[in-house]
């Protein structure tokens, strides 16, 4: 290829990788404060809520997301000729997150469960006995070790995240692979070509390098205490 | 009478832990527990701070009942911290807030507490002045001036301990309940935790102390307690129920300690 073919080949993936960027950030806005709702669900003291968490949690964790990336996109279609996503790359967009939002909560739920579990006791009684209300504990006591306790995990589940977005492109949404993958067949006056669909992984890698730097960061600032 | 617990009972299932516990105790006095393991003395702490809730029985500070099984009216959130603020609790294992320096430990509650107060908007700088103005007082009595800035992994098991009684000291508590201050602690770091509590019901201060130091309750209470299976089998000063025990069951729990 030219110079100029290569060009045009990124200026594609960068378009595409924009999409996938969109997608990982609104997974992680929409994720995070989900996964505390369900978290909470799943610790309720309402029995039958706890038991709907638990059997939600078995078929989020248990199938997989491109299935679910599906169901939600042409399910409502489907079952109910109910069209919420509405047509075009918008439509589809808003489908995936929905997608991801919901997956990705699930796993966070059962995260911070692990992170509230990790923190004894007698934390909370301490708190008690010094008269403070159950609030304060939760956000002056337990958040923070409950931080501190999920970012290892967390930033596992958000590395895996990064990768994942490309399940979208099983309802062609327009992120990088997508763009990367037009390319096989020939595109924009440029014959068949499998480099620019490998050259997708640089963008996966340069990013997700970028990430653990971040996170490991992050997990060094809450090291000065134990 | 500054505390009166009458009849104090409580179960976990089926099991009778507490079988009615009857005790009084007066301004100042230093009230060591002491009995075997399992005989319920954690519980009844627990219960005198409302960390569990008794089945039955009462308890009363200053005459002001806080707890009445009989009336057992379900007492708002609020309510209920109010209550507990008559009494402090000083953990086995510390609990002090990790995150936190030994300072921050001892100041938290307050600060959290004062925002309550009506003018706190006005004089809230003197007021978290004056908050830390005691906690340094607090530190330094404890001998842990030089720590204050240190976080609870940075300091020793004895260090903890004491920073665990300034903590509960600076919500100036009735009560102080000491629930076996030394047992998570190395033989030599029990020393200075003992020293302090000493100081303490030197300057009078009302305690409730669960141990199994009995020399140390032996000296620094003015009665003690000996519970067992649930129930007060023996109370009465220390050189009566050390010296001459009237009930078997004390005579034996207290045979391994006076032979040696
Ligand atoms: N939350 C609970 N649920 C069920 N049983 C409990 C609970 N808390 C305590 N117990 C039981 O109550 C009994 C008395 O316990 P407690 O901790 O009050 O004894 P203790 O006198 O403090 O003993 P030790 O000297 O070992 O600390 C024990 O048999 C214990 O297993
Ligand atoms: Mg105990």
């Amino acid at each position: 290829m030219t110079a100029e073919q290569w060009s045009i080949v990124f200026n594609a993936l960068n378009i595409g990788f924009v999409q996938t960027l969109r997608l990982f950030f609104a997974t992680l806005i929409g994720a995070i404060p989900l996964g505390l709702l369900i978290m909470f669900g799943r610790r309720s003291r309402f029995r039958p809520l706890s038991w709907l968490v638990q059997g939600l949690t078995w078929i989020i964790r248990g199938s997989p997301l491109m299935i679910q990336l599906l169901i939600i996109y042409y399910g409502p279609g489907l079952a109910f000729d109910w069209h919420p996503w509405g047509g075009g790359e918008a439509g589809r967009f808003s489908a995936a997150a929905a997608a991801f939002i919901i997956n990705y909560a699930f796993y966070f739920a059962e995260i911070y469960r692990g992170g509230i579990a990790s923190i004894p006791q007698g934390q909370e009684e301490a708190g008690l006995v010094l008269g403070m209300t159950r609030t304060q504990i939760f956000f002056r006591v337990k958040l923070l070790q409950m931080v501190k306790a999920i970012v290892p995990p967390m930033s596992n589940e958000v590395i895996t995240l990064v990768k994942d977005t490309s399940l979208s492109r099983i309802i062609a949404l327009q992120e990088v692979i997508w763009a990367g993958q037009k390319f096989l067949k020939g595109s924009n006056g440029i014959a068949a070509n499998i480099l620019p669909l490998l050259c997708t992984a640089v963008y996966y890698l340069v990013f997700n390098g970028l990430l653990t730097l971040l996170l490991g960061r992050l997990e060094k600032r809450l090291s000065y205490f134990k | 009478m500054m505390l009166e617990v009458k009849d104090i009972r409580k179960s976990f299932g089926k099991t009778e832990i507490l079988k009615g516990i009857d005790f009084e105790m007066d301004q100042g006095e230093v009230l060591s527990i002491i009995g075997s393991s399992g005989s319920g003395k954690t519980t009844l702490l627990r219960c005198l701070n409302f960390l569990e809730t008794p089945d039955a029985g009462r308890i009363a500070v200053n005459g002001e009942t806080l707890f009445d099984g009989e009336r057992p009216e379900s007492a708002g959130a609020g309510e209920l911290r109010r209550k507990r603020l008559h009494f402090g609790l000083v953990f086995q294992n510390f609990n002090l807030f990790p995150q936190y320096t030994a300072l921050e430990n001892v100041t938290l509650a307050n600060l959290l507490l004062a925002k309550q107060q009506p003018d706190y908007k006005q004089n809230r700088r003197a007021i978290t002045e004056r908050i830390v103005a005691e906690a340094h007082e607090l530190l330094r009595q404890m001998g842990l001036s030089d720590r204050e800035s240190n976080y609870p992994h940075q300091l020793s098991g004895g260090q903890c301990q004491r920073v665990a009684i300034a903590r509960a000291l600076a919500l100036k508590p009735d009560i102080l309940c000491f629930d076996e201050p030394t047992s998570a602690l190395d033989p030599e770091l029990t020393g200075e935790v003992l020293r302090v509590i000493r100081g303490l019901a030197e300057q009078h201060m009302t305690m409730i102390i669960v141990t199994h130091e009995m020399a140390f309750a032996r000296d620094v209470s003015s009665r003690v307690i000996f519970m067992d299976n649930g129930l007060v089998c023996e109370q009465g000063t220390p050189d009566q129920i050390f010296g001459h025990p009237r009930e078997e069951r004390t005579r034996q729990f207290l045979l391994p300690f006076i032979q040696r």
